[in-house]
């Protein structure tokens, strides 16, 4: 049997359209199968923040994996734009999560501590502000605001322009995006995998699993696991504004066309998209609070999204060992590490393996021991 | 351009457009006051920078978007006039206060 594809990546939301571009690019055959707008999609959810500062406390390997994606996006969007035009607004100023009592900036700076007094913690800078200090650089934040948490290594983007530089880069890189198109089985015979649907089936000699929350039913086809469970996230956006925000925080930020989004609430609400008053106002009460100017702007959109989350938070990344050439990558921050997906996690699965330093991120971690 | 129907209210109202005296019916609308008066773009988009005028006149489309009496962004094509009413036309994005 004959593959008409090397590698057939399931999903085309950020991650997988990531991977497809990367991939592509290294010159492979790609085909990109995507579930459709049924799909529960968490690119839809996202707040579109290249975030570093608080990741990978219980994992320093992610904090490291952040920092690589961070470090390299810049280069991606300028890629990205050279070779599509589309811009992808990608700015690094750094950002701040602003604390609303001492309390809040002491467990704040409690946690920092933690993160950074690991073992093997990647270096890079960090700052926490009191309100003073903090002045100096949001002069506009409210009266309540005792201090702040600063990185500069945080960055923002336009993340719709992302995903559609992601599918135009990979058109223009030689591969297939076929939309609706649901896989319910996925057979491997002699080295090439088929794709089935109840119309087609799609032959590739290595298949990537990157269909968020839809990874749970795949891996199990492909002798892999993901326990991945739907995470609710509500986000609230604002009429477009003047410019009064360079810097993103972790709940709010000014988009590149003016927009303030306000968000995001992390609740468990199984499959259930519905945008609930109650979030929504607990948010916009709160980013009230931290910028007391958003209180005159019309909210012109709220919505809701499901996203990925994995029992500890961080990603997956496996390769099936009975299945050789199946791949699967699963995340909750699918913008933050979109530039280590498509310029790393990539090129390792078109060379045909991980590189033994993403061992860590292996769905393997949540087995349970066997005793000795 | 626009011209009011002939059982169109009678009474009349002034209202100042951009700081302009305009005279207005009662009961009609923001929108309507300022299309019979001859204002075409009642802003401007914050992307481009393109005009935009009233498009639905039922409070549909926010292209109609005015500043009343202080407040940005408000759809005139949904806001009967008033006597004395400030009514601003936008440019771009609109600043946020201080």
């Amino acid at each position: 049997m004959t593959a008409e594809f090397d590698v057939a990546v399931i999903g085309g939301g950020l991650v997988g359209a990531a991977l497809a571009w990367g991939i592509a690019r290294a010159r492979q055959r790609v085909v990109v199968l995507d579930e459709g707008d049924v799909a529960h999609r968490a690119s839809r959810a996202n707040f579109a923040l290249v975030w570093v500062q608080s990741k990978g406390l219980g994992m320093p390997e992610y904090a490291a994996w952040t920092k690589r994606s961070s470090d390299a996006w810049q280069g991606l969007a300028q890629e990205l734009k050279q070779s599509t035009n589309i811009d992808v607004a990608f700015s690094r100023p750094g950002g701040f999560t602003l604390a609303l009592s001492e309390a809040e900036l002491e467990a704040r700076a409690h946690m920092l501590q933690r993160l950074h007094n690991q073992p093997k913690m990647v270096r890079y800078p960090y700052e926490m502000l009191d309100r003073e200090a903090l002045l100096k650089r949001l002069p506009r934040i409210g009266p309540e605001v005792v201090g702040a948490s600063y990185c500069p290594l945080d960055g923002q983007c336009n993340s719709l322009r992302l995903l559609y530089a992601f599918h135009a880069g990979m058109r223009q890189l030689g591969a297939e995006y076929q939309p609706n198109h649901v896989v319910h089985a996925i057979d491997y015979h002699d080295g090439v995998f088929v794709l089935r649907n109840s119309r087609s089936a799609v032959r590739a000699e290595k298949i990537v699993l990157a269909a968020g929350i839809g990874n749970a039913r795949l891996a199990p086809m492909v002798g892999l696991q993901a326990p991945v469970r739907p995470q609710r996230g509500q986000i609230v956006v604002t009429e477009r504004v003047e410019r009064f925000l360079e810097h993103p925080l972790v709940t709010i930020r000014q988009t590149d066309e003016g927009a303030v989004m306000l968000g995001d609430s992390q609740e468990e609400a199984g499959l259930d998209e519905s945008v609930g008053l109650g979030v929504t106002a607990a948010i916009a009460g709160r980013a009230v609070r931290m910028f007391p100017l958003l209180k005159s702007l019309n909210v012109v959109r709220t919505w809701a999204g499901l996203r990925v989350m994995t029992q500890d938070g961080f990603p997956i990344y496996d390769e099936s060992s009975s299945r050789p050439g199946a791949f699967l990558a699963t995340c909750h921050s699918g913008v933050t590490l979109a530039a280590a997906h498509a310029l790393v996690l990539a090129p390792m699965i078109a060379a045909g393996s991980l590189a033994p330093d993403l061992d860590v991120f292996s769905a393997r971690r949540f087995d349970v021991q066997t005793a000795a | 351009m626009f011209r009011r129907l002939p059982d169109a209210p009678v009474g009349t109202v002034t209202i100042a457009v951009d700081g302009l005296e305009v005279p207005a019916r009662a009961g009609e609308t923001v929108a309507a006051a300022l299309l019979a008066a001859g204002v075409r773009a009642f802003r401007t988009t914050g992307v481009s920078g393109a005009a935009r005028g009233p498009y639905c006149m039922m409070g549909v489309c926010f292209d109609c978007l005015v500043a009343i009496d202080g407040v940005g962004s408000r759809q005139a094509c949904l806001v009967p006039v008033r006597e004395g009413m400030r009514v601003e036309t936008q440019r771009g994005r609109r600043p946020v206060e201080p």
